[in-house]
C-alpha cells in the first residue's frame, strides 16, 4: 500500500533564508506523525506546502499519490487543513460557515446536512451551530477549525496547533479525538507541546533550522533500552577509580556523591556489580531518555545548524548517534 | 464551485452593514437628482414643443442619472471591492480556499461575481426610478436599456480594478485608495483639451469616452471590448498576483 503523504527533499528559500532544506519523509494511513520544532524551524513553512498554500523552491510532494504540483485539485480534495490561525469567516455562523467549506471541498448537495452535523458532533459544537463565530471564545472558533478541516473524512489531515486556547478538559477531548480520527485517517500534528505528542502520536519527527533531524516511532522512543544510569554512592571515591573500572565505558561526575555512567551491563548486572564492590550505593536510577531531553539535545546543541551541505546520510548518522548515545 | 465562493462573497456584503449603507446612500442620493431631473424637464416642457426633434424624457431624465450614478458609484466601487482578497489575507481565511480543491482563478473570479451579483442588485434599484415614469409617459426603453448596459460595464470595469488592487496589499485602505486613484485618473484623462495625437491615445484609454456613446444609445462593439478587455485584463492580473504571492510570500 502506498503512503498517504510522501516528501521528497522538499526545500524552500524566502530570499536567502532557507527555511525548510531537504525534507523527506512519508506518512502511512493509520498513522499520527508528531512534527516538532522549536520557534521558526519551518514547521509552519512545511505544513503551508503541504497544504497548498506556499509552492517549495524545489522538491516533490504526493499526497494520497497524487502529485501535488501536477494536479493540485486532486491532491487537495484529500486533504483536510488546520493552519496556525483557523481560517474562519467571522461574520457566518458555525453551520453557515461549515457548509460553504463542505461545497468548497466537493461535498455533494445531498449529504451537506449530514456531513456538517458529523463534524458538530464530533467537535461537541452542537450548542453554538447557530452563533456566529466571531461571538465564539478562543476555545470554540479553534474546534470550528479542526471541525472545518475534518469536516469531508480526507486521507490526510494537517493540524498545525490544534489545542491551543483551549482549556484542559478541551484538551482532553480534542487529543481523543485526534486518537479515533488516526484510526482511519493520516494525521500529521503540528505542535511544540511535547506531552501532547507523547501522548497522542505514533510517530515523531523534529525539525531544527530547516532540517529533520530527528524521526521514530513513539514505541521505540519509549521503549528504548536505557544506557546511562545515575548512580548516587554514600563513599567518597574519587572519579579516576570509577573511570578505571572496565565495566563502564565512561563516566561523568556531577557532584561529590552523584555520577552518570555508561555501561554495557544490564540495569540488574550493574546494580549487582556495585553492591559487590561495597561502593554504599544510596540511589540508581536508569536514565530516562525523554522525548524532552532529545528535543532539547537536538534543537540547542550545534547539530543541525551548519548543515547546507548535509545530505541524507548525515541525517541518519546523526539520527542513530542520537539515538545510541 | 466558482458560485459557492460568488455566493458566499455577496451574503457576507449583506451580514455587515457596509452593503445596506452603500445602498441607502446611493439611493437617496440618486433619488434626489432624479427628483431634480424630472423637476427641471416639467419646467421646460412648454418650450421642448416648440422645438422640432426636441429630447424626450429618457434624454432629460434618464440619461443624466446614470451619468450621476457612474460618477458617485466611482468612489462607492472601491469601498466595496477593497476588502475583497486584502481581508482574506490579512484574516488569514485565504489559507482556506488555497487548501480547498479550488484554482486561485476559481476563487478570484468566484469573488468577482459575488461582487457583480451585488452590482447587478445595486443597478435594479437604480433603474426601477426612470422606469416608474412609465406610469405617465413613453420612454424610450432601448435607450434606458443601453444606458444600464453602459453603466453595468463600467461598474464591473471599476470592480475589476478594485479586485486587481485588493490582491496587492493585505490593507484594505490602501486597496481603496489605490483603486480610487486609479479610476480617477482613468476617468480624467479624456479631459486634456490639446487635440494632438497623444492626447486622441489618452482620450480613447479613457473609461469615459466609452461610457459616453452607451449613455447616448449607441451600441459600438468597440466600447464593449473596451470593458470587457479592461476587465479580464484586471482580473488576469489579479490571478497572477496571487499566484506569484504563493511562490514568494
Amino acid at each position: 500500500m502506498s503512503s498517504l503523504i510522501s516528501v521528497n527533499n522538499l526545500t524552500r528559500h524566502y530570499g536567502d533564508f532557507c527555511a525548510v532544506n531537504n525534507v523527506s519523509f512519508e506518512l502511512a494511513a493509520g498513522d499520527i506523525l508528531g512534527f516538532l520544532g522549536p520557534n521558526g524551524a519551518g514547521k509552519s513553512s512545511t505544513m503551508q506546502m503541504l497544504s497548498g498554500n506556499l509552492a517549495p523552491t524545489f522538491g516533490e510532494i504526493s499526497i494520497n499519490g497524487i502529485d501535488l504540483l501536477e494536479h493540485p485539485k486532486a491532491a487537495k480534495a484529500c486533504l483536510g487543513y488546520l493552519p496556525e490561525n483557523p481560517p474562519l469567516y467571522k461574520e457566518m455562523t458555525v453551520t453557515e460557515y461549515l457548509q460553504f467549506c463542505a461545497r468548497l471541498h466537493l461535498v455533494s448537495k445531498s449529504q451537506l446536512a449530514s456531513v456538517c452535523d458529523f463534524a458538530i458532533e464530533r467537535c461537541g459544537l452542537g450548542d453554538v451551530r447557530q452563533r456566529l463565530i466571531r461571538n465564539l471564545s478562543k476555545g470554540f472558533q479553534q474546534r470550528v477549525g479542526i471541525a472545518q478541516a475534518i469536516l469531508h473524512s480526507p486521507p490526510v489531515i494537517i493540524l498545525d496547533e490544534p489545542t491551543v486556547g483551549l482549556d484542559p478538559i478541551q484538551i482532553l477531548e480534542i487529543r481523543q479525538l485526534i486518537k479515533t480520527l488516526g484510526e482511519t485517517h493520516g494525521i500529521i500534528l503540528c505542535t511544540h507541546i511535547l506531552p501532547e505528542v507523547q501522548a497522542v502520536c505514533s510517530r515523531v519527527q523534529i525539525i531544527n533550522h530547516g532540517s529533520l533531524v530527528y524521526s521514530a516511532s513513539i514505541d521505540e522512543l519509549l521503549n528504548r533500552q536505557s544506557t546511562q544510569y545515575e548512580i548516587s554512592l554514600a563513599s567518597s571515591i574519587d572519579i579516576e577509580t570509577l573511570a578505571d573500572d572496565k565495566v563502564f565505558s565512561a563516566i561523568a561526575q556531577i557532584d561529590e556523591h552523584n555520577f552518570i555512567a555508561d555501561t554495557e551491563l544490564s540495569a540488574e548486572q550493574l546494580s549487582e556489580y556495585i553492591v559487590q564492590q561495597q561502593w554504599g550505593l544510596t540511589r540508581f536510577a536508569p536514565r530516562q531518555t525523554s522525548l524532552e531531553q532529545i528535543f532539547i539535545d537536538l534543537t540547542t546543541g550545534d547539530i543541525g545548524i551548519d548543515d547546507e551541505s548535509m545530505d541524507d546520510q548525515s541525517i541518519d548518522d546523526k539520527t542513530t548517534s542520537v539515538k545510541t548515545s | 464551485m466558482i458560485l459557492s465562493i460568488a455566493k458566499r462573497e455577496f451574503y457576507s456584503m449583506f451580514y455587515s452593514p457596509l452593503a445596506w449603507v452603500i445602498l441607502a446612500v446611493i439611493q437617496v442620493i440618486l433619488a434626489w437628482s432624479f427628483f431634480t431631473s424630472v423637476d427641471y424637464f416639467f419646467s421646460i416642457q412648454s418650450e421642448l414643443t416648440t422645438i422640432k426633434n426636441a429630447p424626450g424624457v429618457t434624454d432629460l431624465v434618464a440619461t443624466p442619472l446614470f451619468e450621476v450614478a457612474s460618477i458617485i458609484l466611482l468612489m462607492v466601487i472601491p469601498l466595496l471591492t477593497m476588502r475583497l482578497i486584502s481581508e482574506e489575507k490579512r484574516n488569514r481565511t485565504i489559507s482556506l480556499l488555497l487548501s480547498s480543491p479550488v484554482s486561485i482563478s476559481e476563487i478570484v473570479i468566484g469573488k468577482y461575481l459575488g461582487l457583480l451579483f451585488f452590482i447587478i442588485t445595486m443597478l435594479l434599484l437604480i433603474t426601477l426610478m426612470p422606469l416608474s415614469l412609465s406610469i405617465g409617459t413613453e420612454l424610450d426603453l432601448s435607450k434606458i436599456f443601453s444606458g444600464v448596459l453602459g453603466l453595468f460595464l463600467m461598474l464591473a470595469a471599476f470592480s475589476a480594478a478594485g479586485v486587481y488592487m485588493s490582491s496587492l496589499t493585505d490593507n484594505p485602505m490602501i486597496a481603496a485608495i489605490s483603486t480610487f486613484g486609479l479610476l480617477l485618473f482613468l476617468w480624467l484623462l479624456n479631459n486634456s483639451t490639446a487635440a494632438d495625437a497623444d492626447s486622441n491615445v489618452l482620450n480613447y484609454l479613457s473609461l469615459h469616452t466609452h461610457f459616453a456613446p452607451l449613455l447616448r444609445g449607441i451600441f459600438n462593439t468597440s466600447d464593449i471590448a473596451y470593458f470587457l478587455l479592461f476587465i479580464a485584463g484586471f482580473i488576469v492580473l489579479a490571478i497572477r498576483q496571487l499566484e506569484t504571492q504563493r511562490l514568494q510570500s
